[in-house]
């Protein structure tokens, strides 16, 4: 049996948590002060996984970006490479509040959605 | 002179929120005074996730969460004037504004919300040595460069200070292809949220060096490095522990301090440790019908704290043009005891028939400790907590049954023990 000690960052609080493995598998999640918490520790064992938030390229609108944002957390290791493929991508104003900019990217399921109007 | 039974300086997550509840309670007569160009305050440029889980139950970026209130301004009509600057607050609630539009604008209010929000801690209040080049900046407007004008301020950035903004800022410029060296704070603690330094920092490998900061700015027309040391418990630099650090940029991420130059004007008594308006439980000021919320009361942690203390602003106003207030006041004050910088609100209306919640900060780390809650030199509550941090906003809740049996000589103390 092992401990791993992790911070849960589902939610603005960080609660303490404390996962006990035996071997892979996980026997408890301790600490956690709601569900969302026992989820992310043992997301965070088998594959971590993070929102992606940054900007697209817009021309024509109020501000040259739009803020967009992955509809659903993407693997951790694909954070950098999504951010080329976001970077490669302009879009035309008018941009609207959860348009989606680009679909399913990487494979990942998330798709990329724009967060504000321009 | 126009005329509005409520006046609400600030359309950010405060004011709109403060605007809405003051509404919902029957108050038709509002207007919202915006200096930017949009209604939304800071989280326009706020485009990280994190906005909304407390309030909302879902995690939303910060032009959505504001969006949700834009949208509500809109539909409930709330009148607002944006590129609106407001200059002055007469004692006598006549509040003055200029815009390009209306030219100099005077309203009499029956009651004024303030909300104007902080601002960041400049370079100049830090009193770094070196020269001025440039590429030395605060990271909210580096983040304003970033997000909304879709510029890179950098591409070797060193952060000093670990609030959120800075540790925000440090993912962002990563993501974005900068090389962030490190983030040097001088405390022997971060300011930020846990989940910040976890999800900004370690998961990108972005060293933070606590207990350090930066000494000198190197580079004439351009930044071309920084000087850096440790320093000692009195915050002092330790000779001998420098250490140039190569980089373009120097994000300053030390604090954000409440904008309360009317507040100051208007002759409102002062809390010197948030340098915001001392309020009682409606979040009103010293002058009856003067009401403040959000961070121009004291900086919050999370936006869906600013939700909902600007309603109880709001509600406290529309219940105060309303005449619905309760009826001579009895306050006491609530005092900080071992490990509390502050309370908000400072005094209590002991004739309040609610529960009243008290917000307060942490001076330094406890882990394993309680918060005591005394009324009359008696045990109200004692919360065991797993961990209290000065980053984080904590509350403790008076119940109105307790409330009823103070009087006026008595004493509210709230204090961090050990278990």
């Amino acid at each position: 049996m092992t401990e791993r000690n992790m911070t849960c960052v589902a939610c603005p609080l960080g609660c303490q948590l404390t996962v006990t493995l035996d071997g892979d598998e996980i026997i408890s999640v301790v600490g956690n002060t709601c569900k969302r918490g026992d989820a992310y520790a043992r997301s965070e064992i088998s594959c971590p996984t993070r929102s992606l938030t940054t900007t697209v390229k817009c021309e024509g609108g109020l501000h040259p970006v739009v803020p967009v944002k992955s509809s659903v957390p993407v693997p951790k290791d694909k954070l950098l490479e999504c951010m080329k493929v976001i970077n490669s991508v302009t879009v035309k104003a008018p941009v609207f509040v959860g348009q989606v900019i680009i679909h399913n990217i990487l494979g990942t399921d998330a798709h990329i959605v724009a967060t504000n109007n321009n | 002179m126009l005329k509005f039974d409520l006046v609400v300086v600030g359309g950010g997550p405060a004011g709109m929120a403060a605007a809405l509840r003051a509404r919902d309670c029957g108050i038709k007569d509002i207007i919202i005074l915006e200096r930017a160009e949009t209604l939304g305050g800071i989280l326009e440029q706020c485009i990280h996730t994190g906005f909304g889980l407390h309030y909302f139950g879902e995690e939303l970026s910060g032009p959505e969460y504001a969006a949700r209130f834009i949208e509500l301004v809109e539909e409930q009509k709330i009148e607002y004037k944006t590129d609106t600057m407001v200059t002055d607050i007469s004692e006598d609630k006549i509040v003055t504004a200029v815009n390009k539009e209306d030219g100099l604008l005077k309203i009499q209010a029956k009651a004024v919300i303030l909300a104007m929000g902080c601002r960041e801690r400049p370079r100049g209040a830090l009193s770094i040595a070196g020269t001025r080049g440039s590429g030395i900046m605060t990271a909210g407007t580096a983040q304003k460069y970033v997000n909304m004008d879709g510029y890179m301020p950098g591409k070797k950035i060193v952060i000093l200070g670990s609030g959120d903004i800075g540790l925000i800022m440090a993912r962002r410029m990563t993501l974005e292809g900068a090389e962030v060296k490190m983030v040097c704070e001088l405390m022997p603690y971060s300011g930020g949220l846990t989940r910040n330094i976890v999800q900004c920092l370690d998961d990108f490998g972005i060293p933070l060096y606590l207990s350090t900061t930066v000494i000198a700015t190197h580079g004439t027309t351009r930044l071309e490095g920084v000087t850096i040391a440790q320093v000692d418990d009195k915050l002092q630099p330790i000779p001998g522990t420098e250490k140039y650090v190569e980089c373009d940029t120097l994000m300053l991420s030390v604090g954000l301090i409440p904008e309360n130059e009317l507040t100051k004007n208007i002759g409102i008594s002062m809390d010197r440790i948030t340098n915001g308006a001392v309020v009682n439980e409606m979040r009103q000021t010293d002058h009856e019908g003067i009401f403040a919320c959000g961070n121009v009361l004291h900086v919050h942690d999370l936006v869906d704290y600013v939700t909902i203390e600007a309603q109880t602003a709001g509600e406290g106003a529309a219940k105060y043009i309303l005449g619905q207030q309760v009826k001579d006041p009895v306050y006491v004050n609530v005092t900080t005891g071992n490990g509390v910088r502050y309370t908000v609100p400072q005094m209590v209306n002991i004739k309040s028939k609610d529960d009243i919640k008290i917000y307060f900060r942490v001076g330094q780390i406890y882990k394993n400790s309680k918060v005591v809650l005394t009324c009359a030199g008696k045990v109200v509550s004692a919360k065991k907590k797993v961990k209290l941090a000065p980053g984080e906003m904590e509350n403790v809740i008076i119940p109105d049954e307790i409330l009823a049996t103070l009087k006026e000589t008595d004493e509210i103390k709230v204090e961090v023990a050990e278990v």
